[in-house]
Parts: structure tokens; sequence; C-alpha cells
């Protein structure tokens, strides 16, 4: 079972942190792995999945999507049916009944776009939590609606002014906020980043997606899927599908990277495809930087993979060639968007239209008995606007 | 003999902690670091951390993050920081610490980066962020060069950590004053003095105190009872003011001689 003791994939992983942390990382180790064994945990999460966040959300066959493509079955796991739109929330319900348990009443987290954000300030309004979010003054620029959500929320967001203002300075803010409040203050990273136990904390929370499929899909069609497709920013969603079905070795993963406005430009967020090897945010993995070992900034217009790292584990699963990692980019996309909303009347997060986007062309290749699930990891709300900005619609 | 146990060596004869001023190469330019390194040598300080700028960096307050920026928007990188060392070492003999994040170090490759900062005498290395039990591959290169790695305790290490850091570190020990990031405090944690002695409990090698510490009152104030005292981002305040006059150099070794003066008081 992976991650080992000390929290490495293989060679990915760890915990790069300064020492101030050390002894905090330890004490959520170890209220994790008692949370994890002790019923009452699972009991008042299980009720907060299902009562608060909606679960378990629906595996839905894509029928009109399916005759579009004209190749395999498809099938959408709907996690843009959960509460605040997206996985994100799946998360952040476990790590706040986490930090509850912990006796932690400060919250914090960063936000890049403000999904994992908003389903911060969520879950600590709804547990009576202090809550500040960190958000670069970029982002907080190009998503004020998701800056209002998270006040309306009670959560306080403090503009990062560092660096290069987006998410990425954000998470330092945060690790620096911690490395400050630590004593009495959690902080719930958004992926499956950031140094160990995050990334295998965070995954456990998240699996309960491909723990899910992995019943729904025996129910319908009595045997598991052929091929999951899922995008990858962090990489939370696809590792949440991923996981579960990680030892059926027949069963294809594929993560779906953001190639923005392509690989040979530098603006795009294919941290597994055109990354290398490096420590950012508290683990080693794969990361964009340059040839100084500075770390670049990533581009992607779907604002969740618009992030220059990308989980541990997913850079173990690269490495031992357990999952596969493809790119999409911004056009194709933004045509996959439409697609969704055109053929099923599901309008998806552009993020998770990157893996739609996959589909797509693979499509053609694959015959009417493949079955394939996409994680339709968000819904598209927040993006319209910048939709119709692209498209060159006026609102 | 490695330049910092020499250091301290002498120190403790004196009675006196060494004064460990940080800068960050490159900041504003390579040129003025030179100059400032050499000054402040003069100006009374005993060992000289040299900053390796990051983008990243976690550890670092406001003050060290714009010194790490300027220096960055100047080009300075591992190559630039080597033939820096290499430059003073023509001039100076005083001990020189690397500091930095891992990445950059990582990137450019762990073995080449010990080999040639050993060989042109940079004496020791900081990395903030390699607590020892990601260390082992980067130790096993360093040691054997004589290459110091020199490790962080913190006011949230437990005993048993800090047991296991004191054994690992080589030169002396970074002592982390504040729960917190680099950068200036009005005041130092009331603590400090018995988060120090219990360091002191599980070690003989030199402990130096470095975050958050600014003024000449409170150097003194920590004289007595610390081996050495690291001061940064104070400095680098010093510099920020001066950014772009000729007084730049100056100005820093008056900064530097007047916490000598409150070391040797």
């Amino acid at each position: 079972m992976l991650p080992d003791k000390r929290g490495h994939f293989g060679l990915f992983g760890g915990k790069f942190v300064p020492e101030t942390l050390m002894s905090a990382l330890k004490e959520l180790e170890e209220a994790y792995r008692f949370c994890k064994k002790d019923p009452q945990f699972k009991k008042e999460l299980n009720y907060y999945r299902r009562e608060y966040a909606g679960r378990p959300t629906p595996l839905y066959f894509a029928e009109e999507l399916t005759k579009d493509l004209k190749g395999p079955k498809v099938y959408l796991k709907r996690e843009d049916l959960c509460h605040t739109g997206a996985h994100k929330i799946n998360n952040t319900l476990g790590q706040a009944l986490l930090a509850k348990r912990m006796r932690k009443e400060r919250i914090i987290a960063e936000t890049g776009a403000g999904q994992h954000g908003v389903a911060t300030a969520t879950v600590a309004t709804m547990f009576g939590m202090q809550c500040d979010i960190y958000m670069g003054t970029e982002d907080i620029k190009r998503q004020s609606l998701n800056v209002f959500r998270m006040k309306l929320l009670g959560a306080r967001v403090i503009p990062v002014h560092s660096g290069s203002c987006t998410l990425k300075d954000a998470i330092n803010e945060a690790i620096r906020d911690w490395v400050t409040n630590v004593r009495n203050t959690h902080y719930i990273i958004g992926s499956v980043v950031g140094p160990h136990p995050y990334p295998a904390m965070v995954r456990d929370f998240q699996s309960v997606i491909g723990i899910e499929t992995k019943r729904q899909i025996l129910k319908k069609e009595g045997r598991l899927p052929d091929i999951l497709v899922a995008c990858v920013g962090g990489g939370s969603n696809s590792l949440g599908m991923f996981y579960p079905f990680f030892k059926y070795r027949d069963i294809k993963m594929i993560g779906v990277e953001a190639a923005g406005l392509g690989l040979h430009t530098h603006k795009h967020a294919a941290t597994l495809a055109k990354g290398s090897v490096g420590i950012l945010h508290g683990s080693l993995s794969y990361l964009l930087q340059d040839e100084d070992g500075q770390v670049l900034e990533a581009h992607s217009f779907a604002p969740g993979l618009d992030y220059p790292g990308v989980g541990p584990e997913h850079s173990y699963y690269k490495k031992i060639r357990r999952a596969e990692y493809v790119t999409v980019t911004d056009e194709e996309a933004l045509s996959a968007f439409q697609l969704l909303s055109q053929t099923e009347g599901i309008i998806p997060a552009l993020e998770s239209a990157h893996a739609i986007a996959y589909v797509q062309k693979i499509a053609p290749n694959l015959g009417k008995d493949t079955i394939l699930i996409i994680n339709l990891s968000g819904r598209g709300d927040k993006d319209v606007d910048a939709v119709a900005e692209r498209l060159g619609v006026q609102l | 003999m490695n330049r910092i146990d020499v250091v301290f060596r002498q120190l403790t004869k004196k009675g006196i902690p060494a004064l460990i001023p940080f800068v960050t190469a490159g900041d504003p330019d390579m040129e003025t670091t030179y100059g400032l390194v050499l000054e402040i040598g003069r100006r009374g300080a005993d060992i000289i951390e040299l900053g390796m700028p990051f983008s990243d960096p976690l550890a670092d307050g406001p003050t060290i993050q714009a010194a790490s920026q300027r220096a960055l928007k100047q080009g300075v990188n591992l190559e630039g920081i080597f033939s820096l060392v290499e430059k003073l070492r023509c001039k100076t003999q005083i001990p020189l610490v690397l500091m930095g994040y891992y990445n950059p170090i990582y990137h450019f490759g762990l073995e080449r980066f010990g080999v040639q900062a050993a060989k042109l005498g940079v004496d020791g290395v900081i990395i903030p962020d390699l607590p020892p039990e990601e260390a082992t591959l980067w130790k096993r290169i360093a040691d054997p060069l004589g290459l110091y790695t020199i490790f962080l305790v913190a006011p949230t290490s437990p005993p048993d950590r800090i047991e296991k850091i004191v054994k690992l570190s080589h030169g002396f020990i970074y002592y982390v004053s504040v729960t917190g990031v680099t950068g200036t405090r009005k005041q130092l944690p009331s603590d400090l003095i018995a988060c120090l002695k219990l360091v002191k409990k599980y070690t003989n090698k030199p402990v130096a105190v470095g975050f958050g510490v600014s003024t000449p009152d409170q150097v003194r104030f920590l004289a007595p009872h610390v081996d050495g005292i690291v001061v940064g981002s104070a400095l680098i305040k010093v510099i920020e003011r001066h950014i772009g006059d000729d007084k730049l150099i100056p100005a820093v070794g008056d900064f530097i001689f007047s916490l000598k003066q409150a070391i040797i008081d």
C-alpha cells in the first residue's frame, strides 16, 4: 500500500517543509490514521455526504453523447451535482470533520478559481469555524463572483500580492499562515498535493467517487468499465476516480491535462506531459520549471487546471505506467463544453470539458462494447461568462 | 578544518556569539552583493549567509520574498552565485553558508551542486525545506565533501526531534526563534531563552538563533544565551532603503557594526 510510512510514492511525495510544520504534519497524520479507523468518524462523514453534499451522485448513461460520438458507451459520474457544484466538497467535508476532532477552531485554505475556497467556506460555516481563504489578486479580478460567494458564506478572503499573484502563490501564503498559526489552525489543501499526509488523505476523501462508480457500474452493466477518463490539474477528482480501480490492471485510466494555447507555446498547464521532476509545496513530483529550477506560471482557461504542479501519486502512476496522461487545448475543451451542453443538456465545468474533449478524440477508434466512464467533476455555471466572451457573445 | 568550526572556536574563547548576517545574492545586483559581503565582513560579521533566490520561498516573510524577486529579475542563478563565491574567496576567508530552497539545488543536480560548492570554498548549506527525513540523499553527497549541512530546530519541534536534528546538524544548529516565517518582530517570544536551554541540553554544538532578530537591543538581550545570531530581514530593509543610491554598502556596514557593538557590550 502506498504511500509508505514517510509519505513516498516510489520516488515521489514526501515532506519538504520548514521544520516548524513537521510536528503539525505528524499530528495531522496521527489524527487522520485514527479517524480512518473510527466507525463514529465514518458514520458522521457518511451522514454529511448523504444529507448535506447530496451523495451518492448518479452514474448517468449519456445516451445522446454516446450516439453523437459513435464509439464507446459513455457514462458520466455526476460530481457536478454535488453541493457547491463540484467534487471539492468531498475533501473539505472530510478535512473539516477532522479539524473538528483535532479541536482546531480556525480553517485556512487557498483557492485559484474559487471553487475550493467556496467548498471550504461552506463547510467551515456549517461547522461554525473561523475561515480565511487565500487568493491571488489576479484570480480575485477574474473570479469576482466566487469572491462574493465566499464572503456571503462568512469567510474572509485574503488577497495575495506575492510572486505571480495566482494559485501557487496563494498556496505559499496559506502555508506561511499555517507555519505561523499552526497551533490553532488547520490548513485544508484543495488537491492531492502538498506534503504527506495531504496527498493520501485528500485521495482517500475523494475516493468516494470511484467507490460509488464501481458499485453503480456493476449494477448497471454487470461488469467493470474498460476506460476511465478524468481531467488533471492538481489531480484530486481523477485520483478519486482512479484509485479504487488501481488493482484492476485491465482498466485503462486516462488523465487529461490542459494544453492551454498548445504544448508548443509556454501557455499550458501540462505538468506531467511537459514538466520535470522537482519539489514544490512540500512534495517531490513533476512540475513546470525553468532551466534554473524556478517555478513557471501555468496557463489554462479552465481555472481549476491552472497549476504548475501535480499530485505525487499521479507522477508515480505515470512512472509505472499505470495511468496514461494526455492533453487537450483550450479550443478543444471549448468545443466539448458546447457538445455536452447541446447533446445532454448538461453544462460541464471547463475543467471537466477537457476529459470530454479527449473522449471525443478517441471515440472513433473504440468499439460499441467498450464501457467508458468520464468523471464529470463540476458544473459549468461558473464558466459561462468566460465562454460567452470566448465565443464573442455580449451578455 | 571547516572555517565555521574555526570561527566558533575563536569566539567561544572570547565568550561572544557569532554575528551571522544574511544577504540574498544578487539583491539588488551581484556587484553590490560582492561589495556588501566584503564590507560586512570588515564591520563585524563572523559568518555570512548567502541567500539563493527561489520563486516560491515559503518559509520567508515579505522582506526576503521581495529580495528574492529583485534577485530573480536580475537573472540570478546558481552558476552566478558560484562565480560570486569564487570571486569572494580571492578576497576573504570568512565562512560562507549558502541558504536556499531545495528545488533549484535538486534541479542543478545534488552532486554537481555539492562538488562545486565545496571546491569553491563554501563552508555550509542551509535548506529550510529539507528536513532530516528527506536529507539522506543530500547528506550522502555533502558529508564526504566536508560541506556542512545546518539543520533548523523550531519552537514546535518536540524533544525527541530536537535530539535527532542536533545530531545530524554540522557546524551549528539554527534555532528558529518564532513560530512563523522570516521577518522582523518587535518582540521576541517570552519563552525563547527557555527553549534555547532545552536545545542546549541535547548538544554541545553551537546554537544560533534566527528569524525575527532585528535590533541592537534584541541582539544585546540574546548575546549571553546563544552562540550565534542571524540577522536577515532587518539588514535587507536597510538595503531596500538605499537601492539606487551610493550609501547602500556603508549603510549596511554601519548597521552590522551597531549589532556587533551590542554583542561586545
